[in-house]
């Protein structure tokens, strides 16, 4: 088992998560060199079906009533059991809201080195995107074993999808007296815009610097005949609804076109947006990764050519 | 409810970064620094808390980075006590700083403990998960609401496409904060400098640190542009023209 890499599957609402298939893809290339197999992880109760069209040598499956929806406690749990009992040579969980309460604790719980945000991986090196996506670095692992938690996106899911494995069944650790108890799961509510359903998207970033200057971009937005979307920033500070939020922990959209509108293009956003026809950026920093994505650009000052441009429809 | 925030001062991606002549790390001496965003939602969310339920909010945070005028701003929102951590160069893993921060929390008597969710340098992982574990408490990340029932808590965890999942925690957990229920409160300069007169901060030592994050950073590099963009140049004016021209044509 020392060669194997574990991926973490991951599934919310009873569906498999991408992230899934596009850990199992690389996992499957890193095993081959390492003269291992890829092994799926999945934990759920009735969910072995799930690891249906998995593309790995083996899947491993912990079925409870206590992991049928996921629960940092259990999970962590769990899977710190198994990382410890198989010693795998590598761990690739997602850098996902579920995968950011595992990885860091297997990597105090079983010992072993973890690198967050990677954007790439071979044996032993792992690239991070840091900084908002402005750097990466190389890390070096010492010794020859690794957790990475790695962005969505980053790799393709076709090559983790497969015609299944077989499947062994591992009984659960103890889960009694868990301090952490799921309630229930919240469907995000109808908004008063799809932002889904738009064929132009006016979409608005920290740039816009405070709540008053959004009626610019809004102005232009309703010139256009466009929605206004935003990223993060915007609906961490409440300045629109979450459901006009695009990237990692909002919506996905693929618009005709994208006119991202001082948005520097963090990797949790750029998840979000990439897939758009036409990406066109304004931001006065031209550094700023948001430019490697877009098809047209400009550094203007988003204060000038906005209503520039809201003048010219 | 007894709430320890730890906060810590990230450079501000606004300026320009540069790579230092190691190649390993950025150019520090003249970075800017500003709190990380993620941690003022985490100080909001339990100065909410407090102002609803009670109790007290520590803030705390290891030395280096400018951090007094931070600690000094979150007496000024209304953190009950600052602590400072020294003893730790200011630029350690993250597996370091938890541990550090595990040191001195444990004799604190927290009821919670709330982080910011991530930062934008967490390369060996998110500082919230770490230092739960070094502190064998549980924790929830991602949270962007918590409220009080008796000695639990009900947390909010959020997942993508606007779905999120409702847990009930016994205390004392770690919540790594996403976002607070409301804006973080702005707090004018002229109350931080009082707050700097009329505040005692407390210094303690960071305690045995001797863990690692068992991998080193190789090469920073800044990422290959794809030159993708073609950038439009000429005043405000020609530039909006000719970016009309091109969504009517795309759209």
């Amino acid at each position: 088992m020392a060669n194997n890499i574990f991926v973490i599957a991951e599934h919310l609402n009873g569906k498999v998560e991408d992230i899934t298939y596009e850990m199992l893809g690389k996992a499957k290339e890193l095993a081959a060199s390492a003269g291992g197999e890829a092994v799926a992880v999945l934990l759920g109760s009735g969910a072995k079906g799930l690891a249906g069209d998995f593309a790995a040598g083996k899947v491993l499956y912990v079925d409870s009533p206590q992991l049928a929806e996921f629960n940092p406690e259990a999970y962590c749990k769990t899977i710190a059991s198994l990382v410890n009992s198989h010693a795998p040579k590598a761990v690739l969980v997602g850098n996902t809201s579920q995968g950011m309460d595992i990885a860091a604790g297997l990597s105090i719980d079983c010992g072993l080195p973890l690198i967050a945000y990677a954007s790439d991986l071979s044996a032993g090196n792992v690239t991070s995107q840091l900084y908002g996506g402005k750097m990466n670095v190389e890390s070096a692992v010492e010794g020859d074993r690794f957790i990475a938690s790695v962005l969505a996106g980053a790799f393709p899911t076709d090559a983790g999808k497969g015609s299944g494995a077989a499947v062994e069944d591992v009984p659960a650790p103890d889960l009694s007296g868990l301090k952490i108890k799921f309630k229930q799961l919240h469907e995000p509510e109808g908004g008063d815009v799809d932002i889904t359903a738009s064929d132009v998207l006016v979409s608005v970033g920290r740039g816009i610097q405070n709540e008053e200057n959004l009626e610019i971009v809004q102005e232009f937005a309703d010139k256009l005949g466009a929605a206004l979307s935003c990223s993060r920033p915007i609906v961490d500070n409440k300045w629109l609804p979450k459901t006009r939020q695009v990237g990692k922990s909002g919506l996905k959209v693929k618009p005709k076109v994208y006119i991202a509108i001082g948005i520097s293009g963090a990797p949790e956003h750029i998840e979000g947006m990439k897939d758009a026809e036409c990406i066109i950026a304004i931001n006065t920093d031209a550094n700023a990764p948001i430019f490697d994505f877009a098809h047209y650009g400009t550094t203007e000052d988003l204060f000038d050519v906005v209503p520039a441009m809201t003048g010219k429809l | 409810m007894n709430i320890i925030v730890p906060i810590k001062q990230v450079p501000d991606l606004v300026e320009e970064l540069e790579i230092d002549s190691s190649g390993k790390d950025l150019d520090r001496e003249w970075l800017k620094f500003k709190v990380n965003e993620y941690d003022d939602h985490a100080l909001e969310e339990a100065l909410l808390l407090k102002e609803e339920f009670g109790g007290t909010v520590t803030a705390i945070a290891l030395d280096g980075n400018d951090i007094d005028k931070a600690l000094y701003a979150a007496a000024a929102k209304g953190a009950d006590k600052v602590v400072k951590v020294t003893g730790l160069d200011a630029h350690v893993s993250n597996h370091q700083a938890a541990r550090a921060l595990a040191n001195v929390i444990q004799g604190m008597g927290a009821d919670l403990v709330f982080t910011g969710v991530q930062s934008v340098e967490d390369r060996d992982g998110q500082l919230g998960v770490l230092l739960a574990h070094y502190l064998n408490m549980p924790h929830i990340s991602v949270v962007t609401g918590v409220t009080v029932a008796g000695s639990n808590v009900v947390v909010k965890k959020e997942y993508s496409g606007g779905i999120y999942a409702e847990f009930e925690a016994a205390t004392p957990i770690v919540l790594g904060i996403q976002a607070a229920r409301e804006t973080p409160r702005y707090v004018p300069v002229a109350k931080v400098r009082r707050a700097m007169s009329s505040t005692e901060m407390e210094e303690v030592s960071a305690g045995d640190v001797s863990v690692s994050a068992g991998s080193s950073v190789s090469r920073m590099f800044k990422p290959v542009s794809g030159g993708k963009a073609e950038m439009l140049s000429g005043s405000a004016e020609d530039v909006a023209g000719k970016l009309v021209e091109i969504i009517k044509s795309k759209s």
